[in-house]
């Protein structure tokens, strides 16, 4: 047997199991709209017809599309996801390097982590709103700070991840910080700034949706879920979660994807 | 004036304080370091509320919400009791019960596990909260409907944490439990549970900040005219900001005890565990 079709084997192997599952979960779906009426649980084919004619019948531009609702998510999430790659990755530096901050920050940003920050969502949309800020900056400020603190413990882990002979041995090289900065714990980090980033697409998705809940917005996943919500159009509700769920989807193909062109960029591993 | 003045000096000292303790590797300056910052942070706080003359609608000073905790003492307990005491802890115990119950069904088929584990992982990974819309369709505006949010919230995390638990114990050990005729409970019992307590307890801990997220989200699409995320969303919009903060407080401190319950409880039941075993 080739290496090509072992590898084809195992594909099929992982890929099997999962789409028997998915089978199921459609057929339990059908099951239980059967059971407890369409009304309350529309069945999969309605949600995919609503769906289909929300994307294909409207131009993208339309707020009739969810695409365009997606759109709007999606800049959100992506925005505060920027801030807090670029924050995060910076108080983390700073963590690793000053103890100061190691012993007075790095505390709080765990126990923030245990906090249920999106309670303060529908503040911060009042207090920006006040300040004149309305639409992308609270819902990014949101979704910013719900991607920031994995990003920042991740990176103080991966700063941290090399071993103290490596430490040693940059020593030896008489490497200057800098030095050990770059070609050590950075590298290093990439490892632990992956899974971290996955956990912050997905709180990103999640900060601008809720975000879009207190705004009485207009256009967005959130938005419509709520449109949804007060005129009891469970088909619409549907439709925009399973919207909602490939946009996350999407997002965490991407970042997959990113890490495996730099796995494959530094030769095979991270 | 005699405000700047005040929190320069006091900033001064308290950074030096935290650059002296933070030398010192004593249990009491690793506690003291983070006090001092956050009571750093919250005099200033109140000194830049008292000096710029930031509005009470923008930015309430710390001691304005204190004195909101205790003028709605009433309102805020009520609130507490219907969004924790009887949705996030029914819902909680009930999600993470059954996650964990599934994990041992689908555990005796690796068939299932190669299936459901992916799958999992990915559902845990989307913005279930949407769900709460129509979890109010179906059970209506009281605690049941927030408590199926928290349900579906916490069953996917316990599922795959507990999963990959029972896959932990090492064959060597499960040799061992076959060779004393040990049968599949008393093994699941004695060797794998315990092995798998670890990734149990991680899943008890995020589920613990999921769910509090779940409930208070939920009441966002509908509630009773009480519960923190209904006072959070009407305080917000009618500029309250003060019961805001304090109801925030209220379900900070909520989610952070909560949190801290679970890890004493990990380190007195995975004591053994390399994590805690180590002294230093």
């Amino acid at each position: 047997m080739t290496r090509e079709q072992s590898g084809l084997r195992r594909a099929v192997d992982t890929a099997f199991p999962v789409f028997v599952v998915a089978v199921a979960a459609v057929v339990l779906w059908y099951a239980i709209s059967a059971i407890i009426g369409t009304a309350l649980l529309p069945r999969p084919d309605q949600v995919a017809a609503t769906l289909g004619t929300s994307v294909f019948g409207w131009p993208v531009t339309s707020p009739r599309n969810l695409l365009y609702h997606a759109g709007v998510t999606a800049e959100a999430a992506l925005v505060g996801l920027a801030f807090a790659i670029v924050l995060g990755v910076a108080i983390a530096v700073g963590i690793v390097h000053f103890r100061v901050l190691d012993r007075s920050l790095m505390p709080w940003v765990i126990a923030s982590q245990t906090i249920p920050i999106l309670a303060i969502a529908p503040m911060v949309v009042v207090v920006l709103g006040n300040l004149g800020l309305s639409g992308l900056p609270p819902k990014a400020a949101i979704s910013g700070y719900l991607a920031f603190f994995p990003i920042v413990v991740g990176m103080v882990t991966g700063l941290r991840a090399p071993d103290s002979i490596q430490f040693d041995l940059m020593r030896t090289y008489s490497a200057s910080g800098q030095q050990v900065f770059a070609k050590l714990r950075l590298p290093a980090s990439v490892a632990f700034l992956f899974p971290a980033l996955r956990v912050s697409v997905a709180l990103s998705v999640m900060g601008a949706i809720v975000a879009e809940l207190p705004t009485g917005a207009q256009a967005g996943l959130g938005a419509r879920l709520l449109a949804g919500s007060y005129y009891g159009q469970t088909l619409m509700i549907w439709a925009t979660l399973v919207m909602a769920a490939l946009l996350s989807a999407s997002l965490l193909g991407v970042t997959a994807l990113a890490e495996a062109g730099l796995r494959a960029w530094r030769g095979g591993r991270l | 004036m005699t405000i700047a003045l005040v929190s320069l000096l006091l900033t001064i000292a308290a950074l030096w304080a935290m650059a002296r303790l933070s030398r010192s590797d004593t249990r009491t300056a690793r506690l003291a370091t983070p006090a001092i910052f956050g009571l750093l942070l919250i005099w200033l706080w109140q000194a830049a509320v008292m000096g710029f003359h930031i509005p009470r609608i923008l930015l309430p000073a710390p001691t304005e919400v204190v004195s909101a905790l205790f003028s709605h003492t009433a309102m805020l307990r009520r609130d507490f009791v219907q969004t924790f005491v009887r949705s996030v802890i029914p819902g909680y115990v009930i999600g993470c019960g059954f996650g964990f119950l599934a994990a041992l069904a689908i555990d005796r088929s690796a068939f299932l596990k190669r299936g459901l584990l992916p799958l999992g992982g990915l559902i845990s990974a989307m913005p279930i909260v949407g769900v709460a819309p129509i979890a109010v369709m179906w059970f209506g505006f009281g605690w049941q409907s927030k408590a199926a949010v928290v349900v579906a919230m916490t069953i996917f995390p316990m599922l795959v944490n507990t999963t990959a638990g029972l896959a932990e114990s090492g064959a060597l050990e499960r040799d061992l439990m076959t060779s004393y005729a040990a049968g599949y409970w008393l093994t699941l019992l004695k060797l794998r549970l315990p092995a798998a307590l670890p990734h149990i307890f991680t899943a008890l801990k995020l589920n613990s900040t999921l769910a509090l997220i779940g409930a208070v989200v939920a009441e966002f699409f509908g509630s009773p005219v009480f519960g923190m995320g209904f006072r959070i969303s009407t305080a917000a919009a009618s500029l309250n900001l003060d019961v805001v903060w304090a109801t925030i407080t209220i379900a900070a401190l909520t989610g952070s005890l909560s949190f801290a319950l679970l890890a004493l409880a990990e380190r007195a039941v995975t004591f053994w565990h390399p994590s805690f075993r180590n002294p230093s």
